[in-house]
C-alpha cells in the first residue's frame, strides 16, 4: 500500500525522522491558512498524488508571498498531473502539502528496500540526491552505498555514521545524520514498511540534515497489525477496479488490450497473458481468480472485466486441479447469463470431470468456444476477438 | 529415490485443526501411501485429541518424539505461521513445508536470520508455495495428485498451478515425475530454484529438470549460472510474465519488475546463455522437456 508524503512525513516526525514543518490542505483556502501558520517569507506547495516524477510534471512550486500561494495553489488543485509514473492520462490534484522553503545546501538521497538475495532490508545512500537515481544505479552503481541491515541489531550507529560520511555529510552533521537513519530504519521495521525514500535528504546551509520528501510504501499482508496505517489507504489514487476486485478476493490489474482473461493462480494467469500475446492479442487485465472459482466470483470477476469499454472478449484458464470442472462450468454458464454476456468467451478447464464440464458449456446454449489446451485457447480467443472466431 | 519426500518420510500437519488444514491433510493423507505417511497434527490446546484418527500433540517437539515424524506441512494463518515455521526449525525437523500464504516479510526475514543464526539444518520450502510431491509414493501440499505421474523428471517451480500446467503436459506425453516441488512466490523464502536443482542433480532417478521461474528478483538467473558450471542433466525452461508491466505486482507478493530488475526477458536470456532450452509458449513445456530426454 501507498501512502501520500505528507502522511509519510506524519510518520517519519513520529519516528523521530526530522523533516520540515508543513501542513496538508485540500483547498485554496487552506492552503493559504497553512502558510500562514507555518508563518516565514518562502512557502513550497506540493502536489500530493502517489506517483514520483512530480516536480518535474509542475506539481511542486515555491511560492514567495501569501498571494502566490494561492495562486500556486489554485494552480496545482485538480489539475491532471502527468509524471513518468503516472501515465499519460495523468492523475487529479486532490490534496496540497504546504510547507516552508529549506535552505539548501546540498541534496543527498537514502533509501531501504528488502533485497531479496541476502533476506535483510538494505540501506541505500549516495551524495547524488534530488534526480532519478535509478539512473545513478544504472550508470554509476559505485556512487550508491549500502549496507545490509541486521535484522537482529537493526541499523547500528556505527553503519549509519560510516554512511552518512560516504555520502558527504560534514563532520559536525554527522551525529545528525546518523540518529534519522536510524530513526528511519525502526520506522521502516516497525510500520511493515515495504519501501521508504527520502529524495532528497537535505543538508542546509546551517548543517541541518533534513527529509525534504518521503516516500512509504507498506506491506500488505502486514496491514492487518497496523489499522492506522491501513486507515491511510487513498481510494481516490487506485484503480477503481483494482479495489473493487480487492472487495471480491480477486487479484486484477488493468493493463491496455482488448483481451480479458480470468485465470486462477498468479503463475498461470501470467503465463496466459502471454500466450495471448504470442498469438498476436494483447490482454486487457491479468485477473486471479484465486482458489475458488465459485460463482459469485466469476460473477464479479466478469462484471469487473466487462466494466473495461476496451474489453472484445474474454478468455478463461482454469486449472482445477482439486476442483471439479463441472462445478466450475456451472459457475461460468450461471456468471454469463447473470452478466449478459456479448463478447465472445473462449474457455479452457483442466481437472477432473473435464468432459461433463465441455458438456454444462455446450448444453447452456451460451456461444462458448471450448479449448483443450492453453495453445488452443490462446489462439481461438485471439481470432474471436479479431472476429474471424471459428 | 526422488527428492525430499518419499513413501517412507513421516509427516505432521501443523494447524490441523483448520478448514484448510483438515482438507488438505484428507487428501493427502488418501493419495499413494498416504495413510502410513500422516502420522501428527500439532496444536497447542488439543493435546490428546484426534482428526480423524491422526492424533494431535501440543508441540512440533511432542509430535516428533511420539510419532517419530521429521516433516512438517504448515496451514497455520499467516499472523501465526512464522512462528510455526520457528518452532518446527526449532523442534530440528529434516523439511519443513510452509503452505500458508500471505506472510508478512518482516516476519519471514525474522525467521530466515534465526535459521542462519542458529545454524540450523532444517530445510524450509515455502511459504506461499502448493508443496511438494513424488508421484506415486507421498503428496504433501495442495496440488492435484492424480495428474501426476511417476517418472523420471524433476519439476521447480515458483507458481501453483502453472506447475500443475507443466506435470499435465508431462503425463499427457506419456513422460512421469521423480518430484515436483513448488517454492513458493514470496519474497524471502527459503528452498530456492538452485537447491533443489542441486537435489535433482545428485538423485540417481531424475534424468532431466523443467524450471518455472516467473518475473522478479534474481532466483532463476543465479539457478541459470549454477547449472551452467555444475549440472550434468538438461534442464529446460519457461518464464511467466514477459507482458508484466513493471512496478506491477502480479498476484504473489516477489512477483514484481522492480528497477528494471527481474523482468522475464533478462531471465529468459541469462538462462539461454547458460545452456538452458528455453521456450516462450507455456503450452509446450512438456514438449520441450520431451526433445531434451534421450
Amino acid at each position: 500500500m501507498k501512502i501520500h508524503e505528507y502522511q509519510g512525513k506524519e510518520l517519519f516526525r513520529k519516528f523521530g525522522v526530522v523533516t520540515p514543518r508543513g501542513f496538508p490542505a485540500f483547498s485554496v483556502d487552506e492552503a493559504v491558512e497553512a502558510a500562514r501558520k507555518l508563518g516565514g517569507s518562502v512557502w513550497v506547495v506540493k502536489a500530493q498524488i502517489h506517483a514520483g516524477g512530480r516536480g518535474k510534471g509542475g506539481g511542486v512550486k515555491v511560492a514567495k508571498s501569501l498571494d502566490e500561494v494561492r495562486e500556486r495553489a489554485q494552480k496545482i488543485l485538480g489539475m491532471k498531473l502527468v509524471t513518468h509514473q503516472t501515465g499519460p492520462q495523468g492523475q487529479t490534484v486532490r490534496r496540497l502539502l504546504i510547507e516552508e522553503g529549506a535552505d539548501i545546501a546540498k541534496e543527498l538521497y537514502i533509501g531501504m528496500v528488502l533485497d531479496r538475495v541476502t533476506q535483510r532490508v538494505t540501506l541505500m545512500a549516495s551524495a547524488e540526491g534530488g534526480v532519478d537515481i535509478e539512473e545513478v544505479a544504472a550508470k554509476h552503481p559505485e556512487k550508491i552505498h549500502k549496507v545490509s541491515i541486521d535484522p537482529e541489531s537493526g541499523l547500528k550507529e556505527s553503519e549509519a555514521g560510516d554512511v552518512a560520511r560516504k555520502i558527504g555529510i560534514p563532520e559536525g552533521s554527522v551525529g545528525q545524520a546518523t540518529k534519522l537513519l536510524q530513526s528511519l530504519y525502526r520506522c521502516y521495521y516497525e510500520t511493515d514498511a515495504s519501501l521508504a525514500e527520502v529524495n532528497p535528504l537535505i543538508l542546509t546551509r546551517s548543517g541541518d540534515v533534513i527529509a525534504l520528501d518521503s516516500k512509504l510504501n507498506f506491506d500488505d499482508n502486514a496491514l492487518f497489525r497496523h489499522p492506522d496505517i491501513a486507515a491511510l489507504r487513498d481510494l481516490d489514487e487506485e484503480d477503481p477496479l483494482e479495489i473493487e476486485a480487492s472487495k471480491h478476493e480477486l487479484s486484477y490489474i488493468s493493463l491496455d488490450g482488448n483481451l480479458g482473461c480470468m485465470v486462477n493462480g498468479a503463475g498461470l494467469a501470467m503465463a496466459t497473458m502471454d500466450t495471448i500475446k504470442l498469438y498476436g492479442g494483447e490482454p486487457a487485465n491479468f485477473l486471479d481468480v484465486g482458489g475458488g472459482a465459485t460463482t459469485e466470483r466469476v460473477t464479479a470477476a466478469f462484471k469487473i472485466m466487462l466494466s473495461n469499454a476496451k474489453v472484445k472478449g474474454i478468455l478463461v484458464n482454469i486449472f482445477g486441479g482439486i476442483m471439479k470442472c463441472d462445478t466450475i462450468a456451472t459457475g461460468i454458464v450461471a456468471a454469463a447469463r447473470e452478466v449478459n454476456l456479448s463478447v465472445p468467451l473462449v474457455v479452457r478447464m483442466k481437472g477432473t470431470n473435464e468432459d461433463l464440464g465441455k458438456q454444462i458449456l455446450k448444453a447452456s446454449g451460451l456461444p462458448i468456444i471450448s479449448a483443450d489446451n492453453m495453445a488452443q485457447a490462446g489462439e481461438r480467443a485471439v481470432a474471436a476477438v479479431k472476429g474471424v472466431a471459428r | 529415490m526422488s527428492i525430499l519426500i518419499h513413501r517412507n518420510s513421516r509427516v505432521m500437519t501443523q494447524g490441523i485443526t483448520g478448514n484448510t488444514g483438515q482438507f488438505h491433510t484428507r487428501a493427502s493423507r488418501e493419495y499413494a501411501n498416504g495413510r502410513a505417511c500422516y502420522v501428527a497434527g500439532v496444536h497447542p490446546k488439543r493435546a490428546g485429541e484426534n482428526f480423524e484418527g491422526i492424533p494431535i500433540f501440543a508441540s512440533v517437539r511432542d509430535a516428533r518424539e511420539k510419532t517419530g515424524a521429521s516433516v512438517s506441512v504448515i496451514y497455520v494463518p499467516p499472523a501465526g505461521a512464522a512462528g510455526a515455521i520457528l518452532e518446527a526449525v526449532e523442534a530440528d525437523l529434516d523439511l519443513v513445508i510452509c503452505i500458508t500464504e500471505g506472510i508478512p516479510v518482516r516476519d519471514m526475514i525474522d525467521v530466515r536470520d534465526k535459521m542462519k543464526k542458529q545454524k540450523r539444518r532444517t530445510l524450509l520450502l515455502g511459504p506461499n508455495c502448493p508443496g511438494v510431491i513424488t508421484p506415486e509414493e507421498l503428496k504433501i501440499g495442495i496440488m492435484p495428485g492424480h495428474i501426476h505421474k511417476k517418472g523420471r523428471v524433476g519439476v521447480v517451480s515458483r507458481s501453483g498451478t502453472l506447475t500443475y500446467e507443466a506435470v499435465a503436459q508431462l503425463t499427457e506425453l506419456g513422460i512421469g515425475q521423480s518430484s515436483a516441488v513448488g517454492i513458493g512466490g514470496d519474497p524471502v523464502n527459503g528452498l530456492k530454484h538452485v537447491d533443489i536443482l542441486k537435489l535433482f542433480n545428485e538423485d540417481p532417478e531424475t534424468d532431466a529438470v523443467i524450471m518455472i521461474g516467473e518475473i522478479g528478483g534474481s532466483d532463476e538467473e543465479t539457478a541459470a549460472r549454477w547449472v551452467k558450471e555444475n549440472m550434468k542433466k538438461p534442464v529446460v525452461g519457461f518464464i511467466a510474465g514477459v507482458t508484466a508491466p513493471a512496478g506491477k505486482r502480479m498476484g504473489h507478493a516477489g512477483a514484481i519488475i522492480s528497477g528494471g530488475k527481474g523482468t522475464a526477458q533478462e531471465k529468459l536470456a541469462v538462462m539461454e546463455e547458460c545452456g538452458i532450452k528455453v521456450t516462450r509458449n507455456p503450452a509446450e513445456m512438456g514438449k520441450l522437456l520431451k526433445s531434451v530426454l534421450k
